[in-house]
């Protein structure tokens, strides 16, 4: 590994994870429907939690952040499944490693392409989120922030969790099962930002905690994906 | 240095764990058993009743060795996975996969226990305090490694993705710790630390006991549940026909007849 720290590495590295990226997004934006199944999917729970808690608006308010949040996180994570399927039933991610290419940099175009498209997709739902619960459109910042933040983590995630169930028939729910748990630090600092900017406290803290961790995952994610994948397409 | 790592490879091998681990394992359970009677003797009837919270200390004898096995199995489940994938060691492997049933049972107890001791101090079975969350979290982290090795029908593919989440979880779980700590927090800090105890000897020592009870309690089952998992995934190997003394030309006339003892 001498060309490791070339510049020419460097530029190759960038030009296969641009590439990937690409190629990913327009695949994802030549089906709209896609784009918009998890949009509908997160709006219906918002409004299930409204049935659910009753027509006051007091009461509302309360658990409002928490709802809006649990819903876009569970339309992510539906759209998670999509991550390699259909590269490994065609067979597509076989070829990749068998042109001997590195793995990691399209590892990180996939899930930027998710995240770009499927993550931020749902940033069209939040207008309609907020005004169905009842937030108050000074929120309206930190929970941009705190949501690019959490989705752009769980793209990440869903990565190491899409690599871990490609081979299996029935993944999506055991795909909920394996990165829900790992989840949980994300949705902690998001919902911590929100409940002190409602409050009127500083929101720096929970906000540095919650890009650690995305960054963390960010760096970590596509190395640990890549080897599962390699084993997954080995055997 | 090559002497040892030659005498590992040499313990690992499926044939010779299965000739070691079963006098381990009958120790291990003997002695487990032993210890348990012991501790729980001391910790239940010699003990003294604790000024502040009566009887109801005790629990402390089953939950904080429950409580300590659950993490430290999971760490176990994670050195082991970084042993299957590095060295691709087939026993590592069964380690892991081994250990996650008896490590989500321990995380049970300690849920259970802590409930039961929870009613009568704290007046609820539950609260959303930090160490009671990272732990529900991690017996979820148990069961995700539980039902992914189960969704493969390839057994050693299994394994391995098995030992990747454990790996990953590791890497978690303390983040998950300390997130949920910043959260909220109602459950004491430490009582004994590695330097010194804040607990009297008499109360202490059943304790200490009851600790090695269930680490030697995990070493048995350990050892049975791998020694069950080794014969299914080698079974028609010549080594487990000798091993467990199937004589296959009798097998083929009477097979009801072979004895199998494990």
């Amino acid at each position: 590994m001498t060309s490791a720290r070339s510049p020419h590495f460097a530029s190759r590295w960038l030009q296969l994870l641009s590439t990937a990226l690409i190629h990913e997004l327009r695949q994802r934006l030549r089906q709209p429907s896609q784009l918009l199944h998890p949009i509908g999917f997160a709006v219906l729970v918002a409004l299930l939690f409204g049935f659910a808690v009753g027509p006051q608006p007091e009461k509302l308010t309360l658990v409002a952040p928490a709802a809006l949040f649990i819903a876009l996180l569970l339309a992510t994570f539906l759209s998670m499944e999509l991550l390699f399927s259909s590269d490994f039933e065609d067979g597509t991610l076989d070829a990749l490693s068998a042109s001997g290419r590195e793995l990691v940099p399209i590892l990180y175009g996939k899930a930027l392409a998710f995240w770009l498209a499927q993550g931020l997709s749902l940033l069209l739902a939040l207008p309609l989120l907020m005004v169905l619960l009842n937030i108050s459109v000074s929120l309206a910042p930190v929970l941009i922030f705190t949501f690019v933040m959490v989705s752009l983590g769980l793209s990440f995630l869903g990565l190491i969790g899409s690599a871990l169930t490609v081979r299996l028939r029935a993944g999506a729910m055991l795909l909920m099962l394996l990165i829900l748990p790992q989840a949980v630090p994300l949705l902690i600092f998001s919902l911590g930002a929100i409940n002190a900017a409602q409050l009127g406290d500083s929101t720096a803290a929970p906000l540095f905690y919650l890009s650690a961790v995305t960054l963390a995952l960010f760096v970590l994610a596509p190395l640990a994906a890549k080897g599962v994948l390699s084993q997954a397409i080995g055997d | 240095m090559n002497k040892l790592w030659l005498y590992l490879n040499q313990l690992g091998s499926p044939p010779n764990f299965w000739r070691w681990s079963g006098p381990w394992m009958r120790v291990s359970f003997i002695l487990a058993l032993m210890l348990c009677g012991v501790g729980l003797y001391g910790g239940l009837v010699l003990a003294p009743m604790d000024y502040l919270q009566g009887e109801t200390f005790r629990i402390i004898y089953i939950h904080v060795p429950a409580a300590v096995s659950s993490m430290s199995i999971f760490v176990f489940m994670a050195v082991q996975g970084a042993a299957a994938l590095i060295w691709r060691i087939k026993i590592c492997e069964i380690f892991v996969i081994c250990a996650a049933p008896i490590g989500a049972m321990f995380t049970v107890l300690t849920l259970v226990t802590g409930m039961l001791w929870g009613k009568p101090t704290w007046g609820t079975y539950w609260t959303w305090d930090a160490r009671l969350t990272s732990e529900l979290v991690l017996l979820f982290l148990y069961l995700g490694v539980i039902a992914l090795y189960q969704s493969y029908s390839d057994l050693r593919a299994g394994a391995r993705a098995a030992s990747v989440l454990a790996i990953i979880g590791v890497v978690n779980v303390p983040i998950i710790h300390y997130s949920v700590q910043w959260w909220s927090t109602l459950h004491q800090g430490e009582t004994i630390t590695l330097t010194g105890s804040k607990m009297h000897a008499s109360m202490l020592w059943p304790l200490l006991v009851m600790f090695v009870a269930s680490k030697l309690y995990f070493l048995g089952s350990l050892l049975l549940r791998a020694r069950v998992t080794l014969i299914e995934q080698e079974s028609g190997k010549a080594w487990v026909r000798q091993a467990l003394s199937i004589d296959t030309s009798e097998a083929t006339n009477k097979p009801g007849q072979t004895s199998v003892s494990i």
